[in-house]
C-alpha cells in the first residue's frame, strides 16, 4: 500500500505551486523523510507539490515523501513512528493524537510556537494542545454544517430554519411531500456521531459537550443528555432519517440526497465535491448553520488535519522549517484553494477561496461560533469511549426504545476509560 | 538466517560423521527453514500473547515502559463484557453452520460425478466461487443483499413479499455473512470429494451391487465409508475456516449493526489494532481465548491423525 514518490523527478506536478518568490534558504541539508495520508487525487497533488516545492527551496535539502492510503495510515502510524520513524507526519488534532502523545511518540513543538513560528494560528492552538504542550501544526480544516437540495426547499415553500421548532416544521413539510428530510449512512459509525455532537451542543451548549467528552459528566445521571436523547428521539421517530442507514456508507447514503429522495445532509463540507460531480449544481445545493435549540453560544464542529514531527525525527531542523512552510499565509491560501484542497485555510492571515461554501463556512466559523469549535466525537471523545459510543449512537438511530439499555453502557465504559 | 550447508558426499575419507548419519541429517535440514520460520513467527508470538494478554498497553512504545502490569484483570473483564459475549455466540454459530458446506458439498459432488458431456465445465463452474478473493465474495453477497436496490429484495418484491435488510438487522446480519461464506466454502468441500469419490474402488461397488444395495444404503454403507478421508479434511479446514471468519465480516459489515455480527478475531483486531484500537492487552486476552477453543480442535485434529497413522502402521 505504500507508493514511494522520487519527488527530483515530480517537479512537473508543481504547476499549482509555480507562482511565488521564494527565499533561497540553504541552511538545511540533509534528508527531509515526510509520511503523509493525504491520499486522495487532489490531496495526494498538493502534498506532492508542498514537497517539492520545499524541495526547491532548499537546494542541499532532500524531501523524500510517503504517500500511505488514509484509511490504512489509521494503523499504520504505530509502525511508522516506532520502528524507523520519518520526520514529518500526518494526523488529526485533540484527543486522537493522545495515544501518540503519551506514548512519547511525537516531538514536543512547544518551544517553536512559543518562538512565533506560527503567526496567525493562534484560534486552532487549542486543539493542538494536550498537557499543557503542543504536538503538531494544522494545516486545513473544514465546516460541518447542513447541506441541502434548495431545489426541493424552494419547491415546497421552506427557507432555512434558524430555530429548531422550524426544522422540525420543515421536516413535516418534506416528509408530507413523500421524502425524508435527511440522508444519512452510519454503517461506518462516525456520521452519527456528527448528529450527536450538534445536537448536544445546541440543547446543552459547548462547554456541557466539551465536559461529557473529558469524561466528567455522566450519560445515565445528566438531565442535559437526557433531553439531546429526547430530542433526537423527536426527529427519529417522525421518520426523519433514510431507512436502512445502518447499511449504507456516508458515501452511498449521498445518492438519496442526489436523487432527490432526501432533502438534507449533516455532514462536512467534503461532501460537496461528490454533489457537484453527480451533477448537481450551485443552484440546488445550498448549506445552513445547524439551527438554535436553546439560549446558548452556538459551538460548531471543524476537524483540523495537522502535521507532528515524530519524536524520533533525524532532521529536526528541516521539520521544524517545514512546518512553518506548511502553514505561512500564503502556502495556506494555495493548498486550501478550490482546485486544491477545497478547504478552509487555518491561519488567520491567508485568505479563503472564492466558494459558496468556503465563503459561507469561513463567516460561520469566525462571525457565528461563539460557543466554541469543537473536532468531532469521535477527536474530542478518547478514541475507546469514541467506539462504544458511537456504536450506541448507531443502535438509538435505528432502535430508539433501547435507550434505556444503551446509556448505561455508555455509563459503564466511561467510569473505566476515564477511570 | 542460517545457511544450510550441503552434506559432504565427497567417499573419499571414508565413512565420516556426516555420512553415518544422513538419514538423519538431511531430513532435518530440510525442516530446518521450516522450522524455524513456524518458532519465529508463530510458536513465539503464541507466548508472547499470553504474555501482553497480562499488561494494560497501547501497543504504542515499549511493553516494558508503556505497560502496564494487570495479572488477569483483562479476562475478568471479558467475563463482563458483552461485545465479547456477542463474538462468541458468533463463533459458536459460524462453526455450527459452517459444517453445512460439507453435506452440501458432497451433494453437489455426487451430483457432478457423472461422465457426461461438458462435466468439466459444470464442476469448474461450481468450483469458481473458491477460486474468488473472499473480499470479492463479501462485496457480491452485500450487493445482493442490499435493502433497496440488492438482487433479493428484488425476488421477494417479484413474489410480492416485502423487503428484508439483512445486513442491518442485528438478529438476521450473522446468518447472511455465514450463507455469504458457505458459498466459496461448499466449493471447497465439493473438489475434495470429488477427489475422493475418484479413489472409491469400483470392485466394492460392484459386489455391493450383486447383493442388493442401491440408494441411500450404497451412499451410506458402501461410499461414505471410503470418502472417508476426505470428510476428515472437508471437517478440518471447514472449523479452522469457521473459527478464523474475519474478511466476510469486515468487508459486508464491519462488524455492525451495532456489533451484533462481530466474531472474536474481528473484535480482538477492533481492539488492538483497529481505528480506535489501543488496548493491546485487551486484545490479546481474546486472541487467547481464541487459541484455546482452537487448540480444542486442532488437539482433537492431532489425536485423529496420530490414531490414523497407528492403525496404519499395525
Amino acid at each position: 500500500m505504500l507508493r514511494h514518490t522520487k519527488l527530483s523527478a515530480s517537479v512537473a506536478a508543481l504547476s499549482l505551486f509555480a507562482t511565488g518568490a521564494l527565499a533561497q534558504d540553504s541552511d538545511l541539508s540533509g534528508t527531509l523523510r515526510i509520511i503523509s495520508d493525504m491520499s486522495n487525487p487532489a490531496p495526494r497533488a498538493v502534498m506532492e507539490g508542498m514537497a517539492a516545492e520545499f524541495d526547491e527551496m532548499h537546494p542541499d535539502l532532500t524531501v523524500e515523501l510517503e504517500v500511505v492510503d488514509r484509511e490504512a495510515w489509521k494503523s499504520q502510524i504505530r509502525n511508522a513512528l516506532s520502528a524507523n520513524p520519518p520526520d514529518v507526519v500526518n494526523w488529526y488534532a485533540s484527543n486522537r493524537m493522545g495515544p501518540y502523545v503519551d506514548a512519547g511518540l511525537f516531538m514536543d513543538i512547544t518551544d517553536w510556537w512559543d518562538a512565533g513560528d506560527y503567526e496567525g494560528l493562534e484560534s486552532v492552538k487549542g486543539a493542538l494542545t494536550l498537557n499543557d504542550a503542543q504536538w503538531g501544526v494544522p494545516y486545513t480544516y473544514y465546516q460541518w454544517g447542513v447541506y441541502y437540495r434548495e431545489d426541493i426547499y424552494n419547491e415546497l415553500g421552506l427557507s432555512e430554519p434558524e430555530t429548531f421548532e422550524q426544522e422540525v416544521e420543515n421536516c413535516q413539510a418534506i416528509l408530507d411531500s413523500g421524502k425524508k428530510c435527511y440522508a444519512i449512512g452510519t454503517k461506518f459509525l462516525w456520521t452519527a456521531g456528527g448528529w450527536f455532537d450538534y445536537l448536544n451542543m445546541r440543547t446543552n451548549g459547548f462547554e456541557h459537550h466539551m465536559q461529557l467528552a473529558r469524561g466528567e459528566l455522566s450519560w445515565t445521571e445528566d438531565e442535559g443528555v437526557a433531553k439531546t436523547f429526547e430530542n433526537w428521539q423527536t426527529l427519529i421517530e417522525m421518520g426523519a432519517f433514510i431507512d436502512d442507514h445502518q447499511s449504507y456508507s456516508w458515501q452511498e447514503a449521498l445518492t438519496e440526497m442526489i436523487n432527490g429522495d432526501a432533502a438534507a445532509y449533516l455532514i462536512g463540507n467534503f461532501a460537496v465535491p461528490h454533489l457537484r460531480e453527480a451533477g448537481l449544481t450551485d443552484e440546488q445545493i445550498d448549506f445552513y448553520q445547524f439551527p438554535a435549540m436553546t439560549d446558548a453560544p452556538l459551538g460548531e464542529d471543524a476537524p483540523t488535519d495537522t502535521f507532528h514531527v515524530a519524536a524520533g525525527a533525524q532532521n529536526v531542523d528541516a521539520a521544524r522549517a517545514f512546518l512553518a512552510y506548511v502553514t505561512s499565509a500564503d502556502v495556506q491560501t494555495r493548498i486550501n484553494g478550490p482546485d486544491a484542497l477545497g478547504q478552509l485555510p487555518v491561519n488567520a492571515n491567508s485568505e479563503v477561496a472564492d466558494d459558496e461554501f468556503l465563503q459561507q463556512g469561513f463567516t460561520m466559523l469566525s462571525e457565528n461560533a461563539q460557543g466554541g469549535i469543537a473536532q468531532f466525537f469521535d477527536r474530542d471523545f478518547p478514541a475507546e469511549m469514541a467506539s462504544v459510543g458511537m456504536e450506541g449512537l448507531q443502535e438509538f438511530m435505528v432502535f430508539p426504545e433501547n435507550l434505556p439499555d444503551i446509556l448505561p453502557r455508555l455509563e459503564d465504559a466511561r467510569q473505566r476509560i476515564y477511570e | 538466517m542460517t545457511q544450510a550447508t550441503v552434506p559432504d558426499t565427497h567417499a573419499d575419507a571414508g565413512p565420516g560423521w556426516v555420512k553415518r548419519n544422513r538419514m538423519t541429517i538431511t531430513p532435518l535440514l530440510f525442516l530446518a527453514p521450516g522450522i524455524l520460520f513456524f518458532g519465529i513467527y508463530v510458536v513465539i508470538p503464541i507466548f508472547q500473547s499470553f504474555q501482553i494478554s497480562t499488561y494494560e498497553w497501547s501497543g504504542l512504545g515499549d511493553l516494558s515502559e508503556q505497560g502496564e502490569f494487570v495479572g488477569l484483570r483483562n479476562y475478568t473483564e471479558l467475563l463482563g463484557d458483552r461485545a465479547f459475549e456477542t463474538s462468541l455466540w458468533n463463533n459458536l454459530r459460524w462453526l455450527v453452520l459452517y459444517l453445512l458446506a460439507i453435506p452440501a458439498g458432497l451433494a453437489i459432488a455426487l451430483f457432478l460425478n457423472q461422465t457426461i458431456r461438458g462435466i468439466r465445465l459444470y464442476k469448474s463452474l461450481f468450483f469458481f466461487p473458491f477460486v474468488i478473493s473472499q473480499v470479492v465474495v463479501g462485496l457480491v453477497f452485500s450487493w445482493f443483499y442490499l435493502p433497496r436496490e440488492g438482487a433479493l429484495n428484488a425476488v421477494l418484491g417479484f413474489f410480492g413479499m416485502g423487503s428484508v435488510n439483512i445486513l442491518g438487522d442485528p438478529d438476521l446480519a450473522t446468518y447472511g455473512i455465514i450463507a455469504a461464506g458457505l458459498w466459496p466454502q461448499t466449493a471447497y468441500c465439493m473438489i475434495l470429494y470429488l477427489t475422493g469419490l475418484n479413489a472409491v474402488d469400483p470392485e466394492q461397488i460392484e459386489a455391493a451391487r450383486l447383493d442388493g444395495a442401491k440408494g441411500h444404503r450404497m451412499l451410506w454403507h458402501i461410499i461414505l465409508p471410503q470418502l472417508k478421508p476426505a470428510t476428515f479434511i472437508a471437517f478440518v479446514v471447514t472449523i479452522i475456516g469457521a473459527l478464523r471468519s474475519f474478511d466476510l465480516i469486515s468487508i459486508m459489515t464491519n462488524g455492525g449493526p451495532f456489533g451484533s455480527t462481530r466474531v472474536l478475531s474481528f473484535y480482538m483486531f477492533e481492539r488492538a489494532l483497529g481505528e480506535y484500537g489501543f488496548r493491546m492487552g485487551y486484545g490479546s486476552a481474546i486472541a487467547v481465548v481464541l487459541f484455546l477453543i482452537m487448540l480444542v480442535f486442532i488437539g482433537y485434529f492431532l489425536w485423529s491423525m496420530w490414531r490414523d497413522e497407528q492403525a496404519a502402521r499395525r
